[in-house]
């Protein structure tokens, strides 16, 4: 028990949190034990190896099963999302049995997390407030120096207590890694998951609806509600709108979903004679790159926002399809067939300096890297299915992240760059979401009810 | 003068149909001419008589021959006459029997599948030899249907990603819209639509469902 009295003395919390969302504030400081530097706050000092972190369960400071379960799921989701990413080693949380419980947020048995071989320990208490407030206090505790790295406090609603740990997660990501985490993104993807009968002339045809998820595939929520095929679906840069492509006018369009707003845009303005499809949104979100008949083949075109300053980039008879940005907004990725099979082009948004970048049986649905990488990943035919490759655009290199298990199509970068989404068959034979890291490993399946597919990752 | 009486023939039953358009026109002849205004008012009697007591009217009848669609329920009848003595009942109007035999629904029309579906290789969008007879026959039937507006939907295996066939779909659909044009089908009577590999007509991933679903589909939209 004396063990667990060691850190008491030497504990400063150093609340640098920015939430976007929660209503926050510092722990009330305490005096720090012996002038410190910056580097004292970071964890880990082995040159080169990922720092090891333990993540035990939050203490619940109030009686009530909500707090507890809070507690159980914010320690869950943050193993989770520092796992994710990579920059630490995680201690498995099955290792914990014989480390005594923290009597607080700041009195735990550093000595025996030291012992299980941890460089940090999250320490995190929960408990119910006034107004039925959740209140959230983390600290990261260095085990060597026995001194917090890290402390925050987060206060709001019950509603999504995962949100909490993914704040938390990205705030260690950046203080420790500088790392800008993806915990707070969002997938917007393909479902058949509540599929209904398309309304219509022909029967026995399925709906799809656009929905978005969590990073992780949890809070799955419908967004479109069209009784029709909806498909294509890509982030605005703001991540506050999802442009997809709908049939729910009877012809494709492309429509925007303001899905905080309840809003709905049809910038194209397609008919039944002008069909427009698979928008792709430039970094800044101004303009729309796009997929169009308007001239009596699918050509590339390029619009603003708002449907006006129309641009057609492509002129061949061949098919031209799948717009992707470069990180900068000045070039763009694109599928054609116009040598005989599907191959990745690249062309300035002026439609000047067309160049091909693959050069393999059939190479289609690019996706251009966000900065500071500069390569495209895209869907290769390798056997009977896809597989998903990356082309480095500086070296020309390619790799390959998946091999031949089911097939593995649309791939869609996290903002970091780091990770990439996409559908694949392997495991059940249905179109399921995937993430991987963009080196090929840390697949993680995130989607499992129904089809789903084409996932588009948010910022 | 726009008397209710003389309307009473835009609601005829098909039996009653040629010799109440034969009075109408007969009582339209002699209105121009302003003469025997007492024989009009008895003629159009007589055809409200008629449309009011209709025989029984097969749903599935061929529409009526091209001589009496000259005469059609929308024709501007003459202005009428008022019957001298006394002013005509207001009938409640008979649902228009027509409309059962002119106009099928159009999901009945469409489960007879009488256009026939154009297949195509794979990761192609050429009309072959096969093709371009069921284009043909295709044109046959939409002359012999001359108000049908079709849809041509163009679909695809899912061979390729899903969002090259929304393009290579769209390619399907207006190769068999130019054919068909080309056959002299006006171009305002064709829709095309791609749905890519989104709805296929044969699940499987085989030879078999492949081909079946490298197509354009025909849908009957409007009559």
């Amino acid at each position: 028990m004396t063990r667990l009295l060691h850190c008491l003395a030497l504990v400063a919390a150093v609340a640098t949190a920015g939430s976007l969302v929660f209503a926050q504030q510092s722990l009330p400081p305490d005096p720090p034990a012996r002038a410190r530097t910056g580097v004292d706050l970071i964890i880990g000092d082995r040159i080169g190896a990922q720092p090891r972190l333990a993540v035990p369960d939050c203490l619940a400071l109030t009686g009530d099963p909500e707090t507890a379960d809070a507690a159980s799921t914010i320690a869950q989701v943050l193993f989770d999302d520092l796992e994710f990413e990579r920059e630490f080693r995680l201690l498995p949380r099955d290792t914990y049995r014989t480390i005594p419980r923290a009597r607080s947020l700041t009195d735990l048995p550093l000595n025996a997390w030291q012992e299980l071989g941890a460089d940090g320990v999250v320490s995190c208490a929960v408990s119910r407030e006034a107004d039925d407030q959740l209140l959230v206090r983390a600290s990261l505790f260095n085990v060597s120096s026995l001194e917090s790295a890290l402390g925050v406090e987060y206060a709001g609603s019950f509603r999504n207590v995962r949100l909490y740990a993914h704040e938390l997660a990205n705030e260690i990501h950046r203080q420790q890694r500088g790392l800008e985490g993806v915990a707070r993104s969002h997938l917007a993807f393909v479902s058949d998951r509540d599929s209904e009968s398309v309304l219509g002339l022909v029967p026995n045809r399925q709906t799809k609806e656009i929905y978005i998820a969590d990073y992780d595939g949890a809070n799955v929520r419908r967004v479109t509600v069209s009784r029709s095929l909806n498909v294509t679906p890509a982030w605005t840069p703001d991540s506050r709108a999802v442009g997809y492509t709908s049939y729910r006018y009877g012809h494709q369009d492309i429509v925007i979903s303001h899905i905080y707003e309840g809003r709905l845009e049809t910038p194209a303005r397609g008919n039944e004679r002008v069909h427009n499809w698979l928008p792709s949104f430039s970094p800044d979100g101004s303009q729309i790159a796009f997929n169009s008949n308007r001239d009596g083949n699918p050509e590339l075109y390029v619009m603003n926002r708002d449907g006006t300053n129309l641009r057609r980039l492509t002129n061949h008879p061949a098919i031209d399809t799948s717009p992707t940005w470069s990180p900068l907004g000045h070039q763009i990725a694109f599928t054609s067939d116009r040598t005989g099979s599907p191959q990745i082009y690249v062309i300035g948004v002026d439609g000047a300096g067309l160049r091909r970048i693959t050069f393999e049986s059939y190479c289609d649905r690019p996706t251009w890297s966000p900065s500071p990488y500069n390569e495209i990943a895209y869907a290769s035919l390798t056997g009977p299915g896809y597989d998903i490759k990356v082309v480095d655009l500086a070296t020309n290199e390619v790799r390959q992240l998946t091999f031949g298990q089911g097939t593995n199509e649309s791939p869609s970068y996290s903002a970091n760059g780091r990770h990439l989404a996409f559908s694949s068959t392997r495991r059940s034979g249905n179109k399921q979401i995937y993430v991987i890291g963009r080196d090929g490993r840390g697949l993680r399946q995130v989607t499992y009810t129904g089809n789903n597919e084409m996932p588009t990752w948010s910022r | 003068m726009n008397w209710p009486s003389a309307r009473r023939g835009d609601d005829p039953a098909r039996a009653g149909l040629n010799l109440a358009r034969y009075i109408q026109m007969k009582t339209h002849q002699r209105l121009h001419s302003g003469r025997l205004l007492l024989g009009v008012a008895v003629l159009g009697l007589f055809a409200w008589s008629c449309a009011r007591n209709p025989p029984s009217v097969e749903p599935e009848a061929p529409a009526p021959p091209p001589g009496a669609a000259q005469v059609t329920p929308t024709d501007p009848l003459a202005p009428g006459v008022r019957p001298s003595s006394q002013p005509l009942p207001q009938p409640v109007p008979p649902p228009l029997p027509e409309e059962e035999f002119v106009s099928r629904p159009l999901e009945e029309i469409n489960r007879e599948a009488p256009l026939q579906p154009v297949f195509f290789g794979y990761d192609s969008s050429e009309i072959n030899a096969v093709a371009r007879a069921a284009i043909e026959t295709n044109a046959d039937v939409l002359s012999r249907n001359p108000t049908w507006v079709v849809a041509i939907e163009g679909h695809c295996d899912s061979r390729g990603t899903p969002e090259y066939n929304l393009a290579l779909g769209e390619r399907r659909a207006y190769a068999v819209r130019d054919h068909l044009v080309g056959l002299g089908v006006s171009p305002d009577r064709v829709q095309t639509i791609s749905y890519g590999e989104e709805f296929p007509f044969v699940p499987g991933e085989n030879e078999e469902a492949w081909a079946a679903n490298r197509r354009a589909h025909f849908v009957v939209t409007g009559q």
